[in-house]
């Protein structure tokens, strides 16, 4: 864990207040996809988290929504400006081998799912948004080799509806599963496998510090007391209490 | 060279500069960011007798040169305490420890402090914490309660007691005052200032807990004037904390009366503050003429 300067060499739109940064910077640190950053900008007291959604020893990738002023801010910031980035964060995903793992993500949470198809390799990814214009990664995705369905509440591309409506209606078998995105998906994504089949959810939850000290994101888990930026954001699904 | 030590109610400090209670943990997470022997002691998390899971989440909210925690004493209960934290922190780090205790009772104060006395220097009573109800800063509202507390725990140790004290009172003065009289070694000011925010996207509160423990840079002057206003009434040395973020914030402290700075909120976003501040007091000291880090530095009583 350090704090360490970050090149920008990217930072653009690729969906609906959605924006591409990528980072060139030591991040060797970095030994697992669902691992996030805390990221420090001019004007805002706290740091900000955003998961990783790609990396490799030289930089990352980040995936972010415009969504307050924090997020307002990173979006201004230019090719060529040095970024405050605190990393590595939390624990990530654990890599498991399985013969139909299925990858479901929602919204922006879909960014670290792409470091962790790649590794996964045989995966089936269910990408859910509220719109077409919402989208992104849906090609890159597929050039991993993923068989990729898509969800849209308005109907505007893939099913009409959320996640488990394209997971039903395309009629996915899987044995094993990883997701990311809002809670209402997760819980309802778990309230469909009901129990069936085991997988890893990632959290989010507001941050103090990001590294463990002040218990400003600690969530209530079977297994006790567990800080989502240290312990998590990562949990098995039999460790949620919903 | 400028001497740096300071005496903190007879206990040596190496420097006046501690990380307060409740954003280091029990010391372990700084690690990874540089040696925590340098610090002149660490303040640990607020401890109560039985383990508590504190609030429910969003504990924290954003504000302008700040933020609100309502953490809630989250802790794993002073027996665990002294059985692992303090182990733990002991293995890594050779400089003064001080204990933040804290009660819904005299009497758990009291025996938090019994069982805890032995493995700590110094005892620090959060009689003012903002975020658990029927405890905490009601005891640091009032200075009958404030002085029943200070003498509750004065009785089961021989440990210097510093009394934290909150910011959320009319004056400060009389309650500071009574802690001396019923037999404080010291003083902490001070603790969070209530407040709150609301996400008005949502329409609802952005902390669970509705309110919670503002702090950061926005307080240090409210700070400032409470260490100074109580250092000039009592004759117990003070630990001035609320919104430091840099050296000359510390020297501004001890100008007005402390003896000791602690360091809050700043360090969640810069995790090296402190290892930062003190590298850079001495030298400042040097440039503003001074030797040492006591008395001299203090204001006249204008
Ligand atoms: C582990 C983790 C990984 C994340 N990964 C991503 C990602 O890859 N891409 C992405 O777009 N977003 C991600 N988020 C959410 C992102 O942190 C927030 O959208 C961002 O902090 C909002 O900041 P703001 O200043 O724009 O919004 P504001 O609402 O102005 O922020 C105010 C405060 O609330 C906090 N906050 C607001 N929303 C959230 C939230 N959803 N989660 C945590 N804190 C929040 C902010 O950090 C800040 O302290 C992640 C969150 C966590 C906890
Ligand atoms: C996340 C967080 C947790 C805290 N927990 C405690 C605690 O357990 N006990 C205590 O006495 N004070 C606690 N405090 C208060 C700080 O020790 C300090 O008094 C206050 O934050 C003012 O200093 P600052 O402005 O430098 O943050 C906490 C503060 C924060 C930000
Ligand atoms: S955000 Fe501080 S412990 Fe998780």
């Amino acid at each position: 864990m350090k704090t360490a300067l970050f090149e920008i060499i990217e930072n653009q739109p690729i969906a609906h207040d959605i924006f591409r940064m990528r980072l060139v910077g030591d991040a060797h640190g970095i030994s697992a996809p669902g691992q996030f950053v805390n990221i420090a900008l001019e004007g805002c007291f706290l740091r900000r988290p955003i998961s990783v959604s790609d990396y490799d020893d030289h930089g990352l990738t980040l995936i972010y929504k415009v969504v307050g002023r924090g997020t307002e801010k990173m979006s201004t910031l230019h090719v060529g400006e040095m970024l405050d980035v605190m990393l590595p964060l939390g624990n990530g995903f654990t890599v498991a081998s399985h013969q139909h793992p299925l990858v479901v993500g929602g919204g922006v949470g879909i960014a670290p799912l792409y470091a962790l198809t790649k590794r996964l390799g045989n995966a089936t990814v269910v990408l859910g948004v509220r719109s077409k214009e919402d989208l992104f990664f849906e090609r890159e995705f597929s050039a991993l080799g993923a068989k990729v369905f898509i969800a849209t509440e308005d109907g505007t591309l893939g099913t009409k509806g959320f996640v488990t409506d394209a997971i039903r209606e395309n009629d996915i078998n899987f044995d094993y599963f990883y997701t990311c995105g809002p809670m209402p998906m997760m819980k309802a994504l778990v309230a469909m496998i009901r129990s069936t089949t085991s997988g890893q959810l990632s959290f989010e939850e507001r941050m103090g510090c990001g590294f463990g000290a002040c218990m400003g994101c600690s969530l209530q888990m079977r297994s006790g007391s567990r800080r989502v930026c240290k312990d998590g954001p990562v949990f098995n699904m039999e460790d949620v209490v919903w | 060279m400028v001497d740096t030590r300071v005496s903190l109610a007879g206990v040596m400090l190496q420097n006046p500069i501690i990380p307060a209670s409740g954003v280091y943990g029990f010391g372990g997470e700084f690690r990874d960011f540089y040696d925590p022997n340098i610090l002149g002691a660490i303040c640990l998390k607020g401890t109560t007798l039985e383990p508590r899971f504190g609030n429910p989440t969003p504990r924290i909210a954003e504000c302008t040169a700040g933020m609100i925690n309502s953490v809630g004493l989250q802790n794993p209960g002073v027996d665990a305490v002294i059985a692992h934290e303090i182990p733990a922190l002991r293995e890594f780090y050779h400089q003064p420890i001080i204990a933040n205790i804290s009660g819904f009772s005299v009497d758990e104060y009291r025996e938090c402090c019994r069982r805890i006395d032995a493995h700590v220097d110094i005892i620090e009573v959060n009689v003012s914490c903002p975020n658990v109800h029927n405890g905490g800063m009601t005891f640091g509202t009032d200075a009958h309660c404030a002085a029943e507390v200070t003498k509750a725990v004065k009785s089961v140790t021989k440990k210097p007691v510093f009394i934290k004290l909150t910011p959320n009172v009319t004056d400060i003065v009389p309650i500071a005052r009574a802690c001396e009289d019923a037999g404080a070694d010291g003083l902490t000011l001070v603790n969070t200032f209530l407040g709150m925010r609301i996400d008005i996207h949502r329409h609802r509160p952005v902390l669970a807990n509705v309110m919670g423990g503002f702090s950061g840079p926005a307080i240090f002057p409210i700070a400032l004037r409470m260490v100074y206003q109580v250092a000039n009434e009592v004759h117990i040395p003070v630990m001035g904390c609320g919104g430091v973020r840099s050296a000359s914030d510390v020297v501004e402290m001890m100008m007005a009366g402390a003896t000791a700075v602690q360091i809050g909120a700043a360090t969640l976003r810069d995790p090296i503050l402190c290892k930062t501040i003190i590298e850079e007091l001495p030298v400042l000291l040097n440039k503003l003429g001074y030797e040492r880090c006591d008395n001299s530095l203090r204001l006249c009583r204008q």
